[in-house]
């Protein structure tokens, strides 16, 4: 039974949204999180999704997660957390005591504004595949009680 | 008369299994609404009959007999979608058609479900005379 399959399929998304939205909040919390060094300093963290297939569900414990042989995806993993490229903030602040040398302390690359953006969207991504989780089961719901009435 | 579930039925316990794997592959869509290079698909009616057809094997005793079935691949009933709109990173999922492709799935799999519990009442009640 397909029907099966969208718990999987809708619960993978809600998981990668979830790590989603842990980096975000992660990114958002060491907004002001200096250091002296290049180094040291904290880089805005992205998920890489990436559709998840059958042989790789299987490869995770899974099994029969289909029967029929569409060769359709089975929902969606976190292939990695990449660190930004971005150039990080160095900014003259001698007073400050994390300040190297040279009276400078590195701010990460985090945005904001893009963090804040990408909130949202982890949010409405994750309500829509709640929404999909019950139709699911409320199909599945019905098929049980088929003849009953 | 002889009943058979199969002509009673009606094909719709064949249109039940089409909604339910419809409707994981439009949730696969709706899943992966954020990956990268991620193309929508969708199967149709058509395309699972055309996957039924190919089934239909023509019978061959010589080895030079062309097998009936070769010209189909295996995933023919799955489709891709024509985006509407392009987008940065080659992602074709519109969320909106998605959605509205699901309740419409959702909606067409209980009308088929309808029909059916119909069916089955109505055996019923001619097994037991309407009592």
């Amino acid at each position: 039974m397909s029907l099966n399959n969208i718990f999987a399929i809708s619960g993978s998304a809600m998981s990668a949204q979830t790590i989603r939205l842990n980096t975000v909040a992660s990114n958002i919390a060491n907004v002001d999180s200096v250091a002296s060094s290049v180094d040291e300093t904290y880089r805005a963290r992205k998920p890489v999704f990436a559709e998840m297939m059958e042989e790789s569900m299987r490869e995770r414990g899974w099994r029969d997660v289909s029967d029929d042989d569409l060769q359709s995806g089975v929902g969606v993993q976190v292939a990695g957390i990449v660190e930004s490229d971005a150039p990080l903030q160095p900014r003259y602040e001698p007073d400050h005591p994390m300040s190297n040398e040279e009276g400078y302390v590195f701010y990460p690359n985090v945005n904001p504004v893009e963090e804040m953006a990408d909130m949202m969207s982890a949010s409405r991504s994750f309500q829509t595949n709640v929404e999909v989780m019950n139709s699911a089961k409320s199909m599945m719901q019905k098929m049980l009680s088929l003849g009953q009435s | 008369m002889a009943i058979t579930f199969q002509q009673a039925f009606a094909g719709h316990d064949e249109t039940l299994k089409f909604r339910s794997a419809r409707a994981s592959v439009l949730a696969n869509n709706i899943a992966n609404a954020d990956t990268p290079h991620y193309k929508a698909r969708d199967i149709t009616f058509d395309s699972m009959l055309q996957s039924e057809v190919k089934c239909l094997d023509l019978a061959g005793n010589d080895d030079q007999h062309i097998d009936g079935s070769s010209t189909f691949g295996s995933d023919d009933a799955l489709l891709y979608r024509n985006p509407s709109q392009p987008s940065l990173d080659g992602n074709t999922v519109d969320m909106q058609r998605e959605q509205a492709e699901f309740a419409q799935n959702t909606l067409q799999f209980d009308t088929s479900f309808l029909f059916l519990d119909r069916k089955v009442s109505g055996m019923r009640k001619a097994l037991t005379g309407g009592q």
